[in-house]
C-alpha cells in the first residue's frame, strides 16, 4: 500500500465517524468535550453553526451519528451489548443549560443589495436565511402558516419537541433581519420571479401526504385521516379527540408519531399495522422503542386489503397476512401466508405510508426541468435547478428526509447563492479548512481528557407516563441532568484527536504495538490492502475503516495501524520514546456561504 | 511513565487460548519504565508465550531480584505469583522455591547489573545446579537506574552516552552459561518478538536450567551511535543461527521443509523444538560447537541469536538431589514425621 495522505482533509475526517456520518458535518467530540467542561453556551455555538437548530435536533434528530460511532464498535464482545455515545441527547443538554446567547449570535450583515426569496420557511430555508443574512442579503421568507419551523412546527408532537425551543431557534434566525411573510403562500412561480429577486430558494418540503386507495375508503372517510395533515391540525391545535379504537397504517417516524399522539388524545387502544416486518420498518428503532414502551403494539406482515363499514361508519380494517421471501434474484418480496384475513375493529385510521412532493405552484413552462418522477432537476452538489437563480433544498429538492439533511443542503444552496451573486462558478466548491495541533501538554499530559470510561450508555430520564399520557404537551423525555451529561460525555472516544506518525523519528522499538489496548498498531512487511489486512496483529476486517500506512521504516517494515477500533486513548504516544507517535486535534471547518467560500482571487479583490 | 490505566477493552476479535483466557489476562500492571524500554517488549512477549501456552497463570511463580529489568514482573501475569528478592539473590530464593514445590513452573527475571555483577555468584550457581527455570537477563549493557553507568555486559570499546569509552572486558553470560551447564541457551532481541516469543515459550517448555540472554536497548542512556546494545546496532549486527518453532505434544504441522533445513528436537514434556537453520551446519545440540560459533562471531562483532544450545533430555536438580515427587505444602504430618520406628531404622543405617 502507498504511504496514507494525511494532509487530505477526508482522510481524518472520516476517521471522526460521527462528524462524518453527520449531513451538516457537527464536530460532534469538540462540542462533547465542552459539555465535560461545562461551557454549554460554547457547545451549543459549535452546534449551531454547523447545524443551526440545536435545540430543535437534540430532541427530534435522525441521528445519522450514533450508528456510526466508534464506541458501538469498540464495545463489541466487551460487555452486555455495545452502544454508541448519547450523541443526540448531549446535544440537547447544550441548548437546555446554554442560558442567553442572543449576545453571541451574528447580526444581520451591512445590506449588499441583494435579494433573496425562500419559499417555505422549514429547515432548509431557514438554514439559507441565517448564513446568508449576516452577510449583508436581504432575505424574504414566505410560508403559508402563521409561524415558521414548517414540519419541525406542524409535523413534531409536542410531546417530543416543546413549541418553546422551535419559537426559539426560529427566532435566531428571523432576528437577523430576515422578513418573514407569514401566511403567503406562494402559488406562482412565475409571479415570484417576476418580483426581482436575485435568487430563489425553494425549501418548500414534501407537503402530500399519501393515500391509500382501498375498498370502502370513500365511505369511511370521515374516520380516515392522512398522517402528516392530521398531525398537523393536531399541531395547531384543531383536532383534540380521537376515537378510542385506532389503527396507524405504515412503518416510519411519522407512522409512530400518529400512534403515540392518538393515545394522547383519547386512543385507549391505538395498534400499529405495517406491511414489512418489525426490522424493515423505517421508523428509527428509538422510536419504534418508545411507541411500544407506551403500550402501543406494533403488528408486521399485516397488509391493508379494505376499510369495512357499518351504517356508514368505518366498523374495521381487513388485512392480509405475509411472509418475506426472496424470490429468484434475491429480491425480497412479501407473499401471502394464506392464513385467513385478519380484521381489526376500530374507530378512526391514520394513514402514514409515505410523502410525496408536490410542486403545483410550479408552472411548468417557468424554465425548471422536472424528471418523469415529477421532481425537479436539481444538482447534487450546487442543489442549482435548470434555472439558475432558482435553488431547492431540503425534502423538495430530493424527497422526503429529516431536519438535518435539509440544514446540510441549506448549507450548499447558500455557498451556490453567495457564489453565483458574486459571479462565480456554482461548481467551483473551495475544500474545507483543517487544522491538525498536537495536544500534548507536558511529558505524559494532553489537553483532552485521554482516560477511556468503562461505563454503559446512559439512559435519558422519562417524565411519568401518567402525566405525558394524560396531555399531548408534556414532554416526554426529560434530558440529562448536568451528572449524567458529564458520564456520558466521558464515554466519547474523542475520535477527532488523532494518532499521528512521523516515520522518520521511528525506532521501532514496539512500545506502541505492546501497549495498545486494541492491538491496533502493526510493524510488518507492506503489502496489497486486502492481504494485508489478514496479517496484521488484529485482523482489519472491517474494510469501511481505513488503515494508516506509513513510509518505509530503516528495517524495511512499514506500520500500519487500523483506524476500526482505536481508542485514541493516546497511550502509543505516551510510550513512544520519539514522538514519532503524537496526538493531533483535527478541526475542519466546513465551508459555508461568505468570503471563505469564493475563489481565492475573489478574497484578494476585496482585500 | 503513563497515569492512566491501560484500558479494560481490548480487540472485539481478541482470541481466547484454551483456558478461555485472552491475551490481556495475562497482562499486569501498566509500566512505569521510560517509554520505548526493550523491557516493556519483553515483558509483552513473555505475555504471549504464556498465553500460547495455555499456562495456568497459578500455576507459575516470577522471581526478581533489583532493578529496572526487575521491576518488570509487576508488568505481566498479574495474576501470578511473584517474589521481589534481594538485589542478586534471585537464584538463591528461586532455587529454595523450586525445592520446596517442583510443580509450579518459575520465571526468574534479572538485568545485567543484578545478575553479572551484585549477583554473579548466585547466578553461576543456580546455573551449574540444573535448577528447573527459565532465567531471562534483560541485558541493556547499562545501569539505568542510576543513570548510565557502564555495567559488567557492556561491550569494550563501547562509549557511554556522554562519550566515555569503556575500558573493562565484558561479562559473557552467554558463554558462562554454556560453560556451567545450562541446558537450554538463547539469545533474543527486545525489538523481534517472532524470534523471542518461541525462544521464551520452549524455555518455559523445558526440564532444567533454560536461560536466555535478552538484548534490551536502553532508550534512556544506552541507545546511542558508539553503543552495542542499541535497536540500530542489534538489528545491523544480529546474526540469526536458527528460526524456531515450538510445537505443542500431539499437533501435526503438514507443512513440508526441504530436508536438512530443519532440526527437529523433543522435549521431554512431547512438545517438539523444530529449528530452521538460518547458519548453515549450526547444531545447536552440540555445546562445544555452540561455544566456538558463538565465541567466533562475537571476535567478528555480531551479536549471535536463537536458539544456541539445547539438551532435550536435561535432568534438573531434583533428580539429581533425589527428592521426594510431592511438593512440601502438600506432605502431611505422617511423611513428614513417620514415628520413632523409622527414626530407628535410620539411626541403625549409620551404626
Amino acid at each position: 500500500m502507498r504511504p496514507t495522505d494525511i494532509r487530505v482533509p477526508d482522510y481524518f475526517h472520516k476517521v471522526v465517524d460521527c462528524q462524518w456520518a453527520c449531513p451538516a458535518h457537527t464536530p460532534v467530540p469538540e462540542y462533547i468535550r465542552l459539555i465535560a467542561a461545562g461551557r454549554y453556551a460554547d457547545a451549543y455555538l459549535v452546534n449551531w453553526k454547523s447545524n443551526v437548530f440545536p435545540g430543535v435536533l437534540g430532541r427530534t434528530c435522525d441521528r445519522p451519528c450514533e450508528p456510526a460511532c466508534r464506541r458501538g464498535r469498540v464495545e463489541e464482545n466487551n460487555g452486555e451489548s455495545p452502544e454508541p455515545v448519547a450523541i443526540c441527547r448531549l446535544k440537547r443538554v447544550a441548548a437546555d443549560n446554554k442560558g442567553d446567547v442572543r449576545a453571541r449570535l451574528p447580526r444581520a450583515g451591512k445590506p449588499n443589495g441583494r435579494r433573496v426569496a425562500c419559499v417555505g420557511a422549514g429547515p432548509a430555508s431557514l438554514t439559507v436565511a441565517r448564513d446568508l443574512a449576516p452577510l449583508g442579503y436581504q432575505v424574504t421568507v414566505f410560508d403559508g402558516e402563521a409561524k415558521a419551523g414548517g414540519f419541525i412546527r406542524s409535523q413534531i408532537p409536542r410531546f417530543r419537541l416543546p413549541e418553546s425551543v422551535i419559537d426559539e431557534e426560529t427566532g435566531y434566525i428571523l432576528d437577523l433581519g430576515v422578513e418573514f411573510r407569514a401566511g403567503e403562500r406562494i402559488d406562482s412561480l412565475k409571479a415570484l420571479l417576476g418580483q426581482g429577486y436575485d435568487a430563489i430558494f425553494v425549501g418548500s418540503g414534501a407537503p402530500r401526504g399519501r393515500d391509500l386507495d382501498l375498498p370502502g375508503r370513500q365511505e369511511c372517510a370521515a374516520n380516515i385521516h392522512i398522517g402528516i395533515d392530521w398531525l398537523a391540525s393536531v399541531s395547531f391545535g384543531h383536532i383534540e379527540s380521537i376515537g378510542r379504537r385506532v389503527i396507524v397504517l405504515g412503518g416510519g417516524n411519522t407512522a409512530m408519531d400518529c400512534c403515540r399522539s392518538a393515545r394522547r388524545l383519547g386512543g385507549a387502544d391505538v395498534k400499529v399495522l405495517v406491511r414489512s416486518g418489525f426490522d424493515e420498518m423505517k421508523a428509527s428503532p428509538w422510536e419504534k422503542e418508545d411507541a411500544q414502551h407506551e403500550g402501543i403494539p406494533i403488528l408486521d406482515y399485516h397488509v391493508p386489503k379494505a376499510f369495512l363499514h357499518e351504517n356508514g361508519r368505518l366498523a374495521a380494517m381487513q388485512f392480509e397476512r405475509v411472509r418475506a421471501e426472496r424470490d429468484a434474484r434475491g429480491r425480497r418480496q412479501l407473499v401471502p401466508t394464506g392464513e385467513p384475513d385478519v380484521v381489526v375493529e376500530c374507530d378512526d385510521v391514520l394513514i402514514a405510508v409515505g410523502q410525496e412532493n408536490a410542486f403545483p405552484w410550479i408552472e411548468r413552462d417557468a424554465g425548471i426541468a422536472f424528471d418523469e418522477w415529477g421532481m425537479p432537476v436539481v444538482d447534487k452538489q450546487t442543489f442549482q435547478s435548470t434555472l439558475p437563480q432558482v435553488f431547492f433544498g431540503g425534502d423538495a429538492a430530493f424527497g422526503p428526509k429529516n431536519i438535518i439533511w435539509a440544514v446540510a443542503h441549506g448549507h450548499e444552496a447558500a455557498v451556490s447563492i453567495d457564489k453565483l451573486l458574486n459571479g462565480e462558478d456554482v461548481h467551483e466548491r473551495p475544500p474545507p479548512q483543517v487544522t491538525l495541533l498536537s495536544q500534548k501538554m507536558g511529558i505524559h499530559e494532553w489537553s483532552y481528557d485521554n482516560e477511556v470510561s468503562p461505563e454503559d450508555r446512559h439512559k435519558v430520564p422519562w417524565a411519568p407516563s401518567e402525566q405525558t399520557l394524560g396531555n399531548i404537551k408534556v414532554e416526554v423525555e426529560l434530558g440529562f441532568d448536568a451528572q449524567t451529561a458529564l458520564k456520558e460525555t466521558q464515554r466519547c472516544l474523542n475520535c477527532d484527536v488523532q494518532t499521528v506518525f512521523t516515520d522518520k523519528v521511528c525506532i521501532e522499538c514496539d512500545a506502541c504495538v505492546d501497549i495498545c489496548p486494541m492491538d491496533c498498531i502493526s510493524f510488518t512487511a507492506n503489502g496489497e490492502e486486502a492481504e494485508l489486512r489478514q496479517r496484521l496483529t488484529a485482523p482489519a476486517l472491517n474494510t469501511e475503516q481505513a488503515l494508516y500506512v506509513s513510509g518505509e521504516l530503516k528495517t524495511h517494515r512499514v506500520m500500519v495501524k487500523d483506524e476500526d477500533v482505536c481508542l485514541h486513548c493516546g497511550l502509543c504516544a505516551e510510550r513512544c520514546p520519539t514522538g514519532a507517535w503524537d496526538m493531533h486535534k483535527y478541526l475542519i471547518e466546513m465551508t459555508h456561504a461568505g468570503p471563505g467560500c469564493r475563489s481565492k482571487g475573489a478574497c484578494r479583490e476585496a482585500a | 511513565m503513563t497515569f492512566i490505566a491501560k484500558p479494560k477493552l481490548h480487540h472485539p476479535t481478541l482470541p481466547q487460548n484454551a483456558l478461555c483466557f485472552t491475551r490481556r489476562d495475562y497482562e499486569g500492571k501498566i509500566s512505569t519504565l521510560c517509554a520505548g524500554c526493550g523491557h516493556d517488549s519483553i515483558s509483552a512477549a513473555i505475555i504471549q508465550a504464556c498465553w500460547e501456552l495455555n499456562v495456568e497463570p497459578h500455576r507459575l511463580a516470577k522471581l526478581s531480584g533489583i532493578g529496572c529489568s526487575s521491576k518488570t514482573p509487576d508488568y505481566f501475569l498479574g495474576q501470578s505469583h511473584g517474589f521481589n528478592t534481594v538485589h542478586g539473590r534471585m537464584p538463591s530464593v528461586l532455587t529454595g522455591a523450586n525445592l520446596a514445590n517442583r510443580e509450579l513452573l518459575y520465571l526468574g527475571v534479572s538485568g545485567d547489573g543484578d545478575s553479572a555483577s551484585i549477583g554473579i555468584g548466585q547466578f553461576v550457581h543456580a546455573i551449574r545446579r540444573g535448577v528447573n527455570m527459565t532465567y531471562i537477563v534483560e541485558n541493556n549493557g547499562v545501569y539505568g537506574l542510576t543513570k548510565g553507568q557502564f555495567s559488567a555486559t557492556a561491550d569494550q570499546g563501547s562509549t557511554s552516552k556522554r562519550g566515555v569509552v569503556n575500558a573493562d572486558s565484558p561479562i559473557d553470560l552467554i558463554g558462562l552459561a554454556l560453560q556451567l551447564g545450562a541446558t537450554y541457551v538463547g539469545r533474543g532481541f527486545s525489538g523481534d518478538k517472532a524470534q523471542l516469543v518461541p525462544l521464551i515459550k520452549g524455555a518455559i517448555a523445558h526440564r532444567g536450567a533454560a536461560f536466555l540472554d535478552v538484548i534490551s536497548p536502553c532508550v534512556a542512556f544506552n541507545n546511542h551511535a558508539g553503543s552495542t546494545k542499541s535497536y540500530e546496532y542489534v538489528r545491523a549486527h544480529n546474526e540469526a543461527v536458527n528460526r524456531l518453532d515450538v510445537i505443542p505434544e500431539r499437533e501435526e504441522i503438514a507443512v513440508d521443509y526441504p530436508a536438512g533445513s530443519t532440526i527437529e528436537v523433543e522435549q521431554h514434556d512431547g512438545s517438539r523444538l523444530r529449528l530452521h537453520k538460518l547458519a548453515a551446519d549450526y547444531d545447536p545440540r552440540d555445546r562445544i560447537a555452540a561455544m566456538n560459533h558463538v565465541q567466533q562471531r562475537q571476535a567478528r562483532g555480531e551479536v549471535v541469536t536463537g536458539l544456541l544450545y539445547v539438551d532435550a533430555q536435561a535432568e534438573d536438580l531434583h533428580t539429581h538431589l533425589n527428592t521426594v515427587a510431592t511438593p512440601f505444602n502438600r506432605l502431611g504430618a505422617a511423611e513428614l514425621s513417620p514415628g520413632s520406628a523409622v527414626l530407628a531404622k535410620i539411626n541403625a543405617g549409620f551404626r
